[in-house]
C-alpha cells in the first residue's frame, strides 16, 4: 500500500523536503551530541530531563488521545466517527514513534537500551512505559492497516481483529497513566508526588489528541479533498471542550492544595511556574511567560469552541483557531511546564533554572518534524485509499 | 425486582468482605511503620531486650531490614567538623582523588560525591528561628544517603543501580543507559551524571589507577568506598579524618561496632526521615 504515497502534487512534495531537512539538520545535531554526550543540551545534574523528556510526555499524551474516536467507534457503534477514526490510529502511530525516538535521544548511552529488556526490572516504571508504548505501537500499526487493507478491498475486516481494537483501548489509557507513574511516584519531588497526574494526563490527552487531530481534518479538507463530516467535527468538539476543561479543573485543585494547606513544598513549584519563586533576593521566573501563555490560550480556545458564533461559523476557521489554541496551551503545560517545573526546587532546596541548549533544540524540532513526516505518508496512504473507494 | 435485590446483597456481602480484609491490610502496613521514627533508630531500641526478632514479628511489619544482614552505614559528627573547620573540604578532596571525579568548572557540568553545604539545604525539614551562631556559620557535608529503602534502585530500568547485600547502594557503570531516571528518583539529590568525556576534567597524570575513570553518558555517586571496604580498608573520607572520630563508619546492624556505640550514645538524626527511604548516613548536630 505504500506506493500510494509515491505520488502527490507538488506542495506534497515540497512539505516533504522541507520535513525532510529539518530532519537532517537535527541527525547532523545529534551525531553532534553523541560524540560529545548530552553535555551539548542544557541539562545540568540540578534539572536532569529537559525539552526531550517534556516533548516525551505530552506526545504520550497525542497518541492516547487517538483513543477518543477508537472509543465511541468501536465500542458504541458511533458511525459518524468512521471516517476518521484511521486518523487516530495514524496520529498514535506517528506520535509514538517521535516519543520513542526522543527517549533514545535523551540516553547518555543509547546503545545500551536493551539492557531494559536483558536486564529487567520489573520495578521500574520505565520497564512497563516500555512494554506498552511499544504495545499500543503494535496494536495502532495492526489494527490501522489491517482495516484500512479491508477498506481498499472493499470487504469487511476480519473479526480476530477486533480483539485487537478493543484491546487498543485499555492501553491508550494505560500508555498515559504509566507515564505520569514515572513521575508521580518519585520521593521528594512534591509538584509531581500527587495521586491527580494520572488523571490529569488522560484528561488534557482527550483534548490536545482530538484538537490536533480536527486541525489537521481541517487542513486536509482545504488541501486533500478530504471531509471528516460537519456532525463527527461537531462531536470532537464538545470532547475536547469536556476534557480541556476537566484538565484545567485539576490544575486548580492543584492551586488549592497547595496554597490552602500552605504546606512550602507543595506551593514552591506553583509558584514558580506561575509567579516567579524567590530565592536569596532573586526572583527566578523563566517558565512564567509559558504559564499565562497555557492559561489564555486556554481561555480563547474554549471561547472559540464553546460561543455558538464562533463554533457555528460556516467555514470553521474558528474550530480550527481554537483547537490549535488549545493543543498549544496543553503543550505549554504538559510539555513544558510540567516537567521542567518539577525540578523547581532542587531536592537541597535551591534553584537551578533550565534553557535549552540550540543543539538541544534542533534535535527536537527534527523529532517532531519526523513525526510530521510519518504523518503525511500514513494519511496520504489513508486518503487515497478512501478517494479510491468513492470513485 | 427480588433478582436484583438478591444481586445487591451478594455484591453487598463481597465488597464488606474485601472491605474489612483492606482494612487489615493498612492496619498492618500503618502499625509496620511508624511514620518519623526511623528503622535503625527502632532496631537500636530493640537491641536492649535479647527477643527482639520476637517483637519484630509482633509489629507485623514484614519488611523490618533483615537481622542476619550486614548493613553499612556512617555517622557525620558535625561537632569535629566545628572544630576544625578545615577538615570538610580535605574530606572532599580524598573522596574526589580517590574516585577520579572531574572538575568542571560550568556549573551544568559539575560531578560530586560529596560536599559541603548550607544546614538549611541539607536538613529541610527542620525550621529554625534566629538561627545559632554555629549552625549559621558551618557548613554540613553530605553524601549519597545509601537508603536501606532506596527510591533510586526502584526507579533503574536496568538494575544497573542495586542494593548490595553489605547495604551499599553500588552503580554498575557498564550497564548504565544513562536515563537519569534514578537522578529524578533520589530525594536528597546526590547523584550527578556524565554529561560530558570526564577524562577532559582530570588530570590524567594524577588520576588513581586503582579506581576507573568513567565514560560519558553514565550516573555516578558515592560508593561507600566499596572497593576499599571489600579489602578490609576504611572510606577514603573516613580515613582522611584521621584520629578525630568526625565520620564514624560501619556495620549498623552489629550491635557490637562502634558505630552503634555511638549512635547509642548520642542523638543522631536523618536527612528527610518522613519520605521513608531510611538513610544510612547520620548526623550528630
Amino acid at each position: 500500500m505504500f506506493e500510494k504515497a509515491l505520488e502527490g502534487n507538488r506542495y506534497y512534495w515540497v512539505w516533504l523536503a522541507f520535513l525532510g531537512a529539518l530532519m537532517s539538520i537535527a541527525a547532523i545535531c545529534y551525531v553532534r551530541q553523541f560524540n560529545y554526550g548530552l553535555g551539548l543540551t542544557g541539562m545540568s545534574r540540578d534539572v536532569s530531563w529537559g525539552l526531550y523528556i517534556s516533548q516525551f510526555t505530552f506526545l504520550v499524551g497525542v497518541a492516547a488521545g487517538g483513543v477518543m474516536l477508537v472509543l465511541p467507534y468501536y465500542i458504541h457503534n458511533y458511525k459518524v466517527f468512521g471516517k476518521i477514526t484511521i486518523l487516530g490510529e495514524f496520529l498514535a502511530i506517528a506520535a509514538l514513534l517521535m516519543c520513542l525516538t526522543f527517549i533514545v535521544a535523551d540516553l547518555g548511552q543509547p546503545l545500551r537500551m536493551l539492557n531494559v529488556i536483558f536486564h529487567a526490572q520489573p520495578r521500574s516504571m520505565l520497564f512497563y512505559d516500555m512494554i506498552v508504548l511499544n504495545g499500543y505501537l503494535f496494536l495502532n500499526i495492526l489494527c490501522g492497516w489491517v482495516i484500512l487493507t479491508a477498506e481498499r478491498r472493499e470487504t469487511h475486516p476480519p473479526k480476530w481483529i477486533y480483539f485487537f481494537v478493543y484491546l487498543s483501548i485499555p492501553f491508550a489509557v494505560s500508555i498515559h497513566t504509566v507515564t505520569a507513574m514515572l513521575y508521580c511516584g518519585l520521593p521528594g519531588r512534591h509538584f509531581w508526588l500527587s495521586a491527580i497526574v494520572a488523571p490529569r494526563f488522560l484528561a488534557s490527552a482527550f483534548a490536545a489528541g482530538p484538537a490536533l487531530i480536527v486541525v489537521i481534518a481541517l487542513i486536509l479538507r482545504r488541501v486533500a479533498n478530504f471531509d471528516a463530516g460537519k456532525e463527527a467535527l461537531n462531536k470532537m468538539v464538545t470532547i475536547i471542550i469536556y476534557a480541556a476543561l476537566i484538565n484545567v479543573f485539576f490544575v486548580g485543585l492543584e492551586f488549592f492544595v497547595g496554597f490552602y494547606s500552605d504546606i512550602p513544598g507543595h506551593k514552591h513549584t506553583l509558584q514558580y511556574l506561575f509567579f516567579g519563586l524567590e530565592h536569596h533576593g532573586h526572583v527566578y521566573n523563566n517558565l512564567v511567560p509559558f504559564m499565562w501563555a497555557f492559561v489564555v490560550l486556554f481561555v480563547i480556545g474554549l471561547t472559540l469552541l464553546s460561543v455558538p458564533y464562533t463554533r457555528n461559523n460556516k467555514n470553521d476557521v474558528w474550530i480550527g483557531i481554537g483547537c490549535a489554541s488549545i493543543f498549544i496551551s496543553f503543550w505549554l503545560d504538559k510539555g513544558v511546564g510540567f516537567v521542567l517545573g518539577g525540578f523547581v526546587p532542587t531536592p537541597l532546596e535551591e534553584i537551578v533554572e533550565y534553557y535549552p541548549n540550540v543543539n538541544e533544540v534542533f534535535i527536537t524540532i527534527g523529532i517532531w518534524a519526523m513525526g510530521a513526516f510519518i504523518l503525511t505518508v500514513l494519511y496520504k496512504i489513508a486518503i487515497k485509499v478512501e478517494h479510491e473507494i468513492e470513485a | 425486582m427480588d433478582k436484583k435485590r438478591r444481586d445487591f446483597l451478594k455484591i453487598a456481602g463481597v465488597s464488606t468482605l474485601a472491605g474489612l480484609g483492606g482494612t487489615a491490610v493498612v492496619d498492618r502496613l500503618v502499625s509496620g511503620t511508624s511514620p518519623v521514627q526511623s528503622r535503625a533508630a527502632k532496631e537500636v531500641d530493640l537491641g536492649h531486650d535479647g527477643g527482639h526478632e520476637a517483637v519484630t514479628q509482633g509489629h507485623g511489619a514484614g519488611e523490618e531490614v533483615a537481622k542476619s544482614g550486614n548493613r553499612l552505614g556512617m555517622i557525620i559528627d558535625l561537632r569535629k567538623f566545628r572544630e576544625n573547620p578545615a577538615l570538610g573540604d580535605k574530606v572532599v578532596e580524598a573522596c574526589h582523588s580517590t574516585h577520579n571525579v572531574p572538575d568542571f568548572p560550568d556549573k551544568k557540568d559539575v560531578i560530586k560525591w560529596t560536599w559541603l553545604t548550607e544546614y538549611e539545604n541539607v536538613f529541610t525539614e527542620h525550621s529554625h528561628y534566629h538561627k545559632d551562631r554555629a549552625t549559621l556559620d558551618n557548613e554540613v557535608l553530605v553524601m549519597c544517603n545509601h537508603c536501606d529503602n532506596p527510591p533510586c534502585v526502584r526507579a533503574c530500568p536496568t538494575r544497573a543501580t542495586f542494593k548490595n547485600k553489605d547495604g551499599i547502594v553500588a552503580m554498575d557503570y557498564h550497564r548504565c543507559i544513562g536515563c537519569r531516571f534514578c537522578m529524578a528518583a533520589c530525594p536528597y539529590g546526590m547523584r550527578s551524571f556524565n554529561w560530558r568525556d570526564p577524562r577532559a576534567g582530570l588530570d590524567m597524570n594524577k588520576i588513581n589507577r586503582e579506581f576507573p575513570t568513567r565514560m560519558r553518558g553514565v550516573v555516578e555517586k558515592c560508593n561507600f568506598c566499596a572497593e576499599r571496604v571489600g579489602l578490609g580498608k576504611q572510606p577514603a573520607c573516613v580515613e582522611a579524618c584521621g584520629d578525630s572520630k568526625a565520620l564514624i563508619f560501619g556495620n549498623l546492624n552489629d550491635p557490637e561496632s562502634e558505630i552503634r556505640k555511638v549512635l547509642k550514645a548520642n542523638y543522631t538524626i536523618q536527612r528527610k526521615p518522613s519520605l521513608g527511604t531510611h538513610p544510612s548516613v547520620f548526623y550528630i548536630v
